[in-house]
């Protein structure tokens, strides 16, 4: 505003940077770009997303999204497999949860450092912990179905391995933030050690607890839509043989029918959150 | 009511214990039809799921027994010996030359398809903010298009791609872009409605147009955040791009797709342990990153 009524070089004096067109600053203006640009190039060569290839590809994509609003024959699809298919996934990520939970309620007691005091014992559980977490849900769904054949018990067991490491990582953060001021009024009350745990520190941690699990079933849900495309049971398993043989119209539906359970998933979980832990907990 | 002012004359701690007894009797029934209904699903999630105690049983073992094999013969006395000698660890890492490649390709893939996203969610974020999308069509039909995006999972996009451009990491860049695009999206337009409104009048009262408003009044207040969800976003990416090569989108885990099928054991741990060292790596380098922005904005 300041500079409204000064003249050029007023202007030019006052903001030099503005006008400095040395070849230094333009470099260095235009670098970032020129590097990012160079970027976008070397990735189009290393992916090889050449223009021929784009154009084909979306003259098929094209044929995919035409096939996928026109529903043929839709009176005669399976709908007893799809329909199954997805009560499958909801219970794989019900029971997934419901396991993982249970075993991650001693490990993530295991992992509390104001549980465990030695740290060794500790940072051994921690790093076991990582590493359930660190390999992702698919990769050991993959496995399973190798080990265990395919079917929802590998979805189930990839669920539990991967859930146990991160519930037990997020239940071991609730335990060491468990607030000590309400230990001290129990003890004051002359509680011996359990009735300490029991009337001091669990009030505190259920809740927590149920409503990360819920979460977290929530999330499994997500999850365990996918599983199914390495063939770990579910949905995903509907989903990937119906885009193998090209019925994009069935895959259309199953699609949109994933996406109205989760949200519905969403919606009753919140719900149950809301009424029965209290939005405080979260 | 009726009863407190009928007994009000009468005995308080009578009151009190009745009331007590009813509250705790409600109670009582409610957690009771908790755990009926609690059982019924798990009684139906147990059949429908196949967890039974034989099944887990018969498998436990069998998973145990199949992560053993994956795991290498390391002969101390052999460990650092050279490709040949059967027990070290070249032995067991003879092809990692294909694996750095392949490694190398995985990360790209998450480094473009983040870029990618992050264009794709950045032209559309403003137009799906409630307070800056100039007209109602325009924020219905590009918030619904950002969720729809983001609710549908990468690798069935994957899928969709790999019929249409082909097997290889290009259909996987594109179906991460777009599930990108959708998550960080969403993310953009709710900064964006926090916005300060004061910069955009003023840039409205110079004479610019909604794209200016957009350019000069929004993205200088909310860039820093949608940076730093860029980057939560590329470490989310390194994991999806290791595993979008599982439906042929490319990268390291197609390779482990073709290793675990042809149970290649001793391989299958060898590109895990890879996957895990990215991931942890991305991870402890970003936290550092975000460790040294956030004591620099303490200082400031």
């Amino acid at each position: 505003m300041s500079t409204a009524g000064l003249g050029d070089d007023a202007v030019h004096a006052r903001f030099p940077e503005l006008f400095d067109d040395r070849l230094g600053t333009r470099v260095k203006r235009w670098a970032p770009w020129l590097i990012g640009i160079a970027y976008v190039v070397f990735c189009i060569w290393l992916f090889d997303l050449s223009l021929a290839k784009l154009i084909t590809g979306l003259d098929r994509m094209w044929i995919v999204v035409r096939s996928m609003i026109v529903w043929n024959d839709f009176w005669t699809w399976d709908f007893a497999g799809i329909f199954n298919g997805l009560f499958e996934t909801l219970a794989m990520a019900f029971m997934g949860t419901l396991i993982a939970s249970i075993l991650a309620v001693p490990l993530g007691f295991l992992a509390a450092a104001n549980v465990v005091r030695v740290g060794l014992f500790r940072h051994a559980v921690r790093r076991v912990l990582d590493v359930l977490r660190g390999v992702d849900q698919l990769i050991w769904a993959l496995m399973y179905v190798r080990a265990v054949g395919l079917g929802p018990l590998a979805g189930v067991l990839a669920i539990v391995t991967s859930d146990t490491g991160t519930l037990a990582k997020v239940y071991s953060e609730a335990v060491e933030n468990v607030d000590k001021k309400q230990l001290d009024g129990v003890r004051a009350t002359g509680a011996g050690t359990l009735q300490l745990y029991r009337f001091g520190a669990l009030p505190q941690i259920t809740p927590v607890f149920l409503s990360l699990s819920l979460y977290f079933f929530e999330s499994n849900t997500r999850s365990a839509t996918i599983l199914g495309i390495v063939g770990a049971g579910g949905i995903g398993l509907q989903l990937s043989e119906r885009m193998r043989a090209n019925l994009w119209d069935q895959t259309a539906f199953i699609i949109l029918l994933i996406l109205i359970t989760v949200a519905l998933i969403d919606h009753l979980s919140r719900l149950i959150r809301e009424r029965f832990i209290g939005r405080r907990s979260l | 009511m009726a009863t407190m002012s009928a007994t009000a004359a009468g005995d308080p701690v009578a009151t009190f214990e009745r009331h007590y007894a009813e509250v705790t009797t409600q109670r009582r029934r409610r957690s009771l039809l908790f755990w009926a209904i609690f059982l019924v699903v798990l009684g139906v999630a147990i059949d429908v799921s196949t967890f039974f105690p034989e099944r887990l049983a018969e498998g436990l073992p069998k998973i145990g027994g199949y992560l053993y094999d994956t795991l290498p013969v390391l002969r101390p006395e052999h460990l650092f010996a050279d490709v040949e000698t059967e027990g070290s660890l070249a032995y067991w890492y003879f092809n990692l030359p294909k694996y750095a490649g392949l490694l190398f390709t995985t990360i790209n893939m998450a480094l473009f398809s983040t870029l990618l996203g992050a264009i794709g969610a950045l032209l559309l974020c403003f137009a799906a903010s409630r307070n800056l999308a100039p007209n109602w069509w325009i924020f219905t039909i590009s918030r619904r298009f950002l969720e729809f995006c983001r609710a549908v999972p990468e690798i069935v996009f994957a899928l969709i791609f790999v019929y249409a451009f082909g097997i290889g990491p290009a259909a996987g860049v594109l179906a991460i872009a777009i599930h990108s695009a959708g998550a960080l999206g969403k993310l953009f337009s709710e900064v964006n409605e926090n916005v300060d409104h004061g910069a955009l009048d003023g840039v409205r009262a110079a004479g610019g147009n909604w794209f200016e408003e957009m350019r000069y009044g929004v993205l200088p207040q909310v860039w820093p955040n949608f940076l730093s969800y860029i980057w939560m976003r590329l470490e989310i990416n390194i994991r999806a791009s290791s595993i979008i090569g599982f439906v042929g989108g490319g990268g390291i885990g197609q390779e482990l797709h073709y290793v675990i099928s042809f149970n290649y054991y001793e391989e299958v741990s060898a590109i895990v342990i890879l996957i895990v060292l990215t991931v942890t790596c991305t991870d402890l380098i970003s936290e550092r990153l975000r460790h040294r922005a956030i004591g620099r904005e303490n200082l400031v």
